[in-house]
């Protein structure tokens, strides 16, 4: 399957206020286990993994392609 | 108190101060004893060289997975490991204070042989040097291999001894000469892979009385008594337990190793009021690599020469005896004339595929129980979080993927089925076992498969290929045949009615049949030869 990254959220604005207020109070070492955790629970979800090897590649590189060199 | 290794007397050398001997294994460890008693078996004379005048001393291998007691239960060794070993198949993990979770890994009835017996390596060492004594192999103690000139048609060794050195051409060089191997370094033989930084506590430990663990591995993340670093508690026979202290890349192999320092460690995870003996103590780093090539001309290396991998999963011993088993039926054949080099070419073939999936999960078992950068410790964390409560993130935990039988499945050796086979063990896997009735009594149908090639037909009473030993398994009580009472032979193997399966000497699948024709079972006995030119 390929990854889907057109826009699928319907409020991004709390999504991303969701994200951010998950980590309220957390220290950096905390805090980076949260995201992993959510990663996992997210990739188990998604449990494709194709999907996931595009979704890391592109986390990796968010540039857009005609902007690579 | 602490185990008493038996002695062997040292062996004169040759007073002419030379020797030629057809098959020479160099290596009187694990895999060098397992390799000659089945070469003899199989009726190949052979020398065993030893540099030492006795078997492993203090901790070595103590997992001996199913299949490798299947190997053994061939050799005849079985039930003495069976008997004299703690089976266990029940692992649990635990993270800080709380039980992760517990995992069964022989859920099913119906094997001889349990997942795994815990057994000190030297008693089956010493078992496996009776047995070689017994079979008429020819054990040199104390000869030590010092020097080696190969060439197209063998090679030539320097052999040291107590009572001078001598000269000993060998036709066939079998090297298993273990992780320091002088014969790999005297052909100069790379190793590709993988070093670990982090030291490891082996500490062998004699408690008496009552004890509060069971008969099962137990792996402990960040525990309250080791904080920040991992344990792994084992049993063994005779009061005998295994703990593995993970100590981090810092700590120091002197200090590490003063027994009052390792009491504490040892009295910390007990509890104070446990008494115990230190047995036996020592240090590890590990390595995941191997050789491009296992053979080299006339040299042929086997076990930890050839590939070694980090203790989590007992991948290194039970991976080495499964070389073995590969090799001594294929050696064997070539000697009697039966085969070529392509047969010794698939030892590479299937050993190195065997080797790789050893490496792999021993490599990623290593990197989660000592996690290498800050990142990559944040997803361990997370998952031993997320583990208690979610059965997808128990599927994450890596506290070392337990030795599984190799299933050489892109052998060359094997031929494609002849038309439909409903299901059951895939061409290459080690042959199921299953138990069944002979003679009115109960019995396992791997006891019958022997050490030759056999065909085993379901459900039907006729030798399709004379010659080729056949063993029949019926579903109804039939005389001369194995009475597969219970449905599980035909099960494992997805056998149908009137079905043949071709398994070779080392017990694995090479071809299955489901409308059985000598023709096309003369192709694929050919094909397991190597004799490819024959395969249709
Ligand atoms: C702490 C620890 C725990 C382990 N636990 C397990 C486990 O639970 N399960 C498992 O399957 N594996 C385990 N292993 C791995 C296992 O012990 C090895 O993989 C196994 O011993 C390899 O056998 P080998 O015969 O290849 O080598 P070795 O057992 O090392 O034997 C090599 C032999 O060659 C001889 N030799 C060496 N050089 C010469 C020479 N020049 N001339 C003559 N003789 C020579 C030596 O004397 C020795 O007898 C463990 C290893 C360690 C260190």
């Amino acid at each position: 399957m390929k990854l889907d990254t057109s826009p699928r959220l319907a409020d991004p604005d709390a999504i991303f206020a969701r994200l951010v207020e998950a980590h309220l109070g957390l220290d950096e070492a905390a805090s980076r286990r949260l995201d992993a955790r959510l990663v996992l629970i997210l990739a188990n979800h998604v449990g494709d993994e194709a999907v996931l090897r595009q979704a890391i590649a592109l986390a990796r590189d968010p540039a857009p392609p005609n902007a690579r060199r | 108190m602490p185990h008493a290794n038996p002695r062997y007397p040292a062996t004169p050398p040759p007073a002419s101060g030379r020797d030629h001997r057809r098959v020479v294994v160099v290596g009187g460890g694990l895999v060098g004893l397992t390799l000659a008693l089945d070469l003899a078996r199989h009726g190949v004379a052979v020398t065993l060289l030893d540099e030492e005048d006795s078997v492993a001393t203090g901790s070595r291998a103590i997992c001996f997975a199913k299949r490798t007691l299947e190997i053994y239960g061939r050799l005849g060794l079985g039930e003495k490991l069976l008997a004299r070993g703690v089976t266990w198949k029940t692992g649990r993990v635990f993270h800080q204070d709380r039980q992760v979770y517990a995992f069964d890994l022989l859920p099913e009835e119906g094997h001889r042989y349990p997942a795994f017996v815990n057994i000190q390596q030297y008693h089956v060492e010493a078992w496996l040097v009776e047995a070689c004594a017994e079979a008429g192999v020819d054990l040199r103690w104390r000869h030590q291999v010092t020097g080696l000139a190969a060439d197209a048609d063998g090679v030539t060794l320097t052999v040291t001894t107590p009572s001078g050195a001598y000269a000993l051409r060998a036709d066939w060089l079998l090297a298993c000469d273990g992780a320091r191997s002088f014969i790999r370094r005297s052909l100069g033989l790379p190793l590709h892979g993988q070093v670990f930084q982090d030291r490891f506590l082996i500490a062998d430990v004699v408690i008496r009385g009552e004890v509060a663990f069971p008969a099962e591995r137990w792996f402990w993340f960040d525990p309250p008594f080791h904080p920040g670093q991992s344990v792994l508690l084992h049993k063994q026979p005779d009061e005998l337990w295994r703990i593995d202290f993970q100590l981090g890349a810092e700590a120091d192999p002197e200090s590490e190793q003063q027994p009052e320092r390792v009491r504490a460690r040892v009295a910390a995870m007990l509890g104070p009021d446990v008494p115990f003996e230190l047995e036996w103590v020592s240090l590890y780093t590990f390595r995941c690599r191997r050789l491009d090539r296992f053979v080299q001309g006339r040299v042929v290396l086997a076990g930890d020469s050839a590939h070694q991998v980090s203790p989590f999963g007992a991948r290194g011993g039970n991976g080495g005896v499964q070389d073995a088993d590969n090799l001594a039926w294929k050696l064997a054949a070539i000697l009697r004339g039966e085969a070529g080099p392509a047969l010794l070419a698939s030892y590479e073939a299937e050993r190195i595929a065997a080797a790789e999936e050893n490496i792999l999960h021993s490599t990623r078992a290593t990197d989660f129980i000592s996690p290498k950068t800050p990142a990559a410790r944040a997803y361990r964390d997370a998952v031993l979080e997320l583990a208690e409560g979610h059965a997808f993130a128990r599927a994450l935990v890596n506290s070392g993927r337990l030795s599984r039988p190799a299933v050489l499945a892109d052998s060359p050796l094997n031929a494609a089925d002849d038309g439909t086979w409903p299901g059951g063990a895939e061409t290459g896997s080690p042959a199921p076992d299953a138990p069944v009735r002979h003679q009115g009594r109960p019995d396992w149908l791997l006891r019958h498969l022997g050490g030759e090639f056999a065909l085993l037909v379901f459900d039907a009473v006729w030798t399709p290929v004379p010659g080729l030993r056949a063993v029949f398994v019926t579903a109804e009580e039939t005389p001369g045949t194995l009475w597969d009472h219970s449905g599980l032979a035909a099960a494992r193997y997805g056998a149908p009615p009137g079905g043949a399966v071709l398994i070779r000497p080392d017990q694995h699948i090479a071809a299955r049949f489901a409308a059985p024709r000598p023709g096309a079972i003369r192709a694929a006995l050919a094909r397991a030869l190597g004799q490819m030119e024959h395969a249709a």
